[in-house]
């Protein structure tokens, strides 16, 4: 393990450049997705409620949201006289750049088929195709949309206006809770591939797996539980429907970005859509096997680009198809969901997948192991169950008879 | 299936038929109106030149969103301006708030206010977006009054009258070719259409075939 093979022989000149050349493609990339995801997403779910969609800007409407972009851009900025002005014009900042950053550890492609070590030659210089490979890795992921949160909760708070910061203390309590699921979903794969950082994972679910066809991909290699767990958990990260409590536009106007407009409204709304993309990139890097896939004919970075694409285009899918179908949460289901279910869930199946691993190391017998942590499992959640019954009970009896009961 | 179902119901509807009529036919001309179209109002007058506004406020009272203002005053006897007792002598619609709903015409017991097909219509000034009483009652022919920013096309003028509610198809048919709706500047009384339920569609469906 040892980051980018680009600086192991020393930077010159050429390497600072290909890093500069990497910075521009990825920026210039993501805003064009972004652009081209807004119009996706109105498109498509024009199409599930039988509407037609954006359809004057362009061909089919696609440039849809560079004309709202420009509209923005022309709009008064506003500000509320009650708004704390310094905080108020950086929140929308720390929406925007996180959501950049987080793209920066995803594998977009590279020679992944075959034995390939994930790499591809540019001037003679060997690299991966991605920003950053920070030792750290998937963590940084975890960081940087923890990052993102401070932008929904600074801006709710400096607005100066009850609405917005309704939105974003149920914004900062939402993700607070999800993040813990989501996190030991990571916690899953980082187990069973060995390495936290995001290219060595992808060679490991690149490699042959399970019967000679089956991919080795992570939803396969964590038996898909963690999948569906970072796949809810993600969504309510990314506060989108079913989980979009944080803009309930029938209960909070716009939510936290009520009070905002013009271009600083423009960077919030972007910031949104490409965390769904970054989010969806993640997705398919931990648990879809990045870009890996065969590479029939031609350079395997080309083939690398089309899985990792198409890859990334079902969940992309998937998050407008949720739009388009659920109803939003209520808040205490959504705070049940994360903390009751999903949380023991993870934690259940982390201990699970621990013991397979320490298991097929140590050489014990599978068929023991497995049914002793079953039973382990079993008592735990019996314990947890009993406990939270006793707490209720308790905070009944405190209440007077008539009171709030959940 | 439960919870699974709903996902089946949005992936069908992406190969259903689209159910949203486009504003103009492919790049081409702008697509006919529905008939009931609600758009800006004009205040009627009868055949002999008054108003038909007494004055009474219902429409004001009725406005959800509080966008009218209205104040009424004795009819001077020599020259009355309504044929009642009184008439609108302050008549005022904010269309910055105007949400269209029509509710002003329902309310109106001499059919003085209704609405045109009118929407295509923009301000720079807040003045501008209120319209007073200068602007909004007819002119001299019956037809609604054409403001410099406002965009009207042939014949949307015509049918703006009480007359286009109150034979509306979707009426009680007990009604059907009894006139029940006063004479009008211009018009005199106006005789009862037949039905067009679906005039609207064979209208766009001729301009279409024209069009291609
Ligand atoms: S159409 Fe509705 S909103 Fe507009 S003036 Fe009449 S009552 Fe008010
Ligand atoms: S328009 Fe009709 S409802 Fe409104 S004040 Fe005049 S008569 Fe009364």
């Amino acid at each position: 393990m040892g980051g980018d093979p680009l600086f192991s022989n020393g930077v010159d000149l050429a390497v600072v450049l290909i890093v500069i050349v990497k910075v521009v493609v990825t920026f210039v990339f993501l805003l064009i997705a972004t652009m081209l995801m807004v119009w996706f997403e109105r498109k498509l779910i024009g199409d599930m409620q039988n509407r037609i969609g954006p359809n004057r800007a362009g061909p089919w409407g696609i440039m849809q949201t560079l004309a709202d972009g420009i509209k923005l851009f022309f709009k008064e900025h506003f500000m509320p006289e009650r708004a704390h002005s310094a905080v108020f014009v950086l929140a929308p900042f720390l929406s925007f750049v996180p959501a950049f950053l987080l793209f920066a550890i995803v594998p977009v492609t590279g020679n992944f088929a075959d034995g390939g070590n994930g790499t591809v030659e540019i001037f003679g210089y060997t690299t991966y195709v991605q920003l950053a490979d920070p030792p750290i890795g998937i963590l940084f992921a975890l960081a940087m949309s923890s990052v993102a949160v401070y932008g929904v909760m600074l801006a709710g708070w400096s607005s100066g206006s009850k609405y917005p910061l309704l939105g974003s203390v149920r914004a900062s309590a939402q993700m607070c809770s999800y993040e813990a699921a989501m996190g030991l979903a990571v916690v899953g794969v980082v187990l069973v591939t060995g390495t936290l950082e995001t290219t060595q994972m992808v060679l490991v679910q690149a490699g042959p797996g399970p019967f000679g066809w089956v991919p080795n991909w992570g939803i396969i290699l964590t038996a898909v539980i963690p999948f569906v767990i970072f796949v809810i958990a993600g969504t309510a990260e990314l506060n989108r429907p079913p989980f979009d409590l944080v803009e309930a536009e029938q209960e909070l106007v716009g939510g936290f970005n009520t009070e905002y407009s013009s271009i600083r409204f423009a960077l919030f709304f972007l910031a949104e859509f490409m965390n769904t993309i970054t989010m969806s990139a993640i997705f398919v890097t931990l648990f879809l096997g990045g870009p890996a896939g065969p590479a029939p004919i031609g350079p395997a970075w080309v083939w690398g680009l089309v899985w990792f694409f198409l890859k990334l285009f079902v969940f992309l899918f998937m998050f407008v198809w949720f739009r388009a179908t659920l109803p939003r949460f209520r808040y205490d289901q959504l705070m049940h969901l994360g903390w009751r279910v999903l949380i023991p869930l993870a934690l259940g199946w982390l201990l699970l997948l621990a013991t397979g691993h320490i298991a097929s190391d140590q050489g014990w017998p599978l068929g023991i192991a497995i049914p002793i942590a079953l039973v382990v499992m079993a008592a735990a959640s019996g314990l947890i169950r009993v406990a939270s019954r006793r707490a209720l009970e308790a905070r009944l009896a405190e209440l007077e008879p008539g009171g709030v009961v959940l | 299936m439960g919870y699974l179902e709903g996902f089946g119901v949005t992936f069908k509807k992406l190969f259903e038929e689209r159910v949203t009529d486009p504003y103009t036919i492919g790049k081409g001309p702008k697509a006919p109106k529905p008939e009931r179209q609600h758009g800006r109002h004009v205040l009627n007058r009868y055949e002999d030149g008054t108003e038909k506004c007494i004055g009474c406020e219902l429409c004001a009272g009725v406005c959800p969103a509080r966008c009218i203002y209205v104040r009424g005053a004795d009819n001077p006897p020599d020259a009355p301006v309504s044929p009642g007792e009184r008439y609108g002598y302050v008549y005022e619609i904010n269309y910055l708030r105007c949400i269209h709903c029509d509710l002003c015409v329902e309310a109106c017991p001499t059919e003085a206010i209704t609405e045109t097909k009118l929407f295509e219509f923009s301000f720079t000034s807040r003045a501008d977006a209120i319209y007073t009483k200068d602007e909004l009652v007819v002119g001299d022919d019956g037809k609604p009054q054409h403001l410099p920013w406002e965009d009207w096309r042939d014949g949307e003028d015509v049918h703006t009258s009480a007359w286009m509610r109150a034979t509306s198809p979707s009426g009680s048919a007990v009604f059907e070719g009894i006139v029940a709706w006063s004479g009008e500047l211009g018009y005199g009384v106006r005789h009862p259409e037949q039905g067009q339920a679906h005039e609207d569609r064979h209208e766009r469906a001729a301009m279409e075939e024209e069009h291609h």
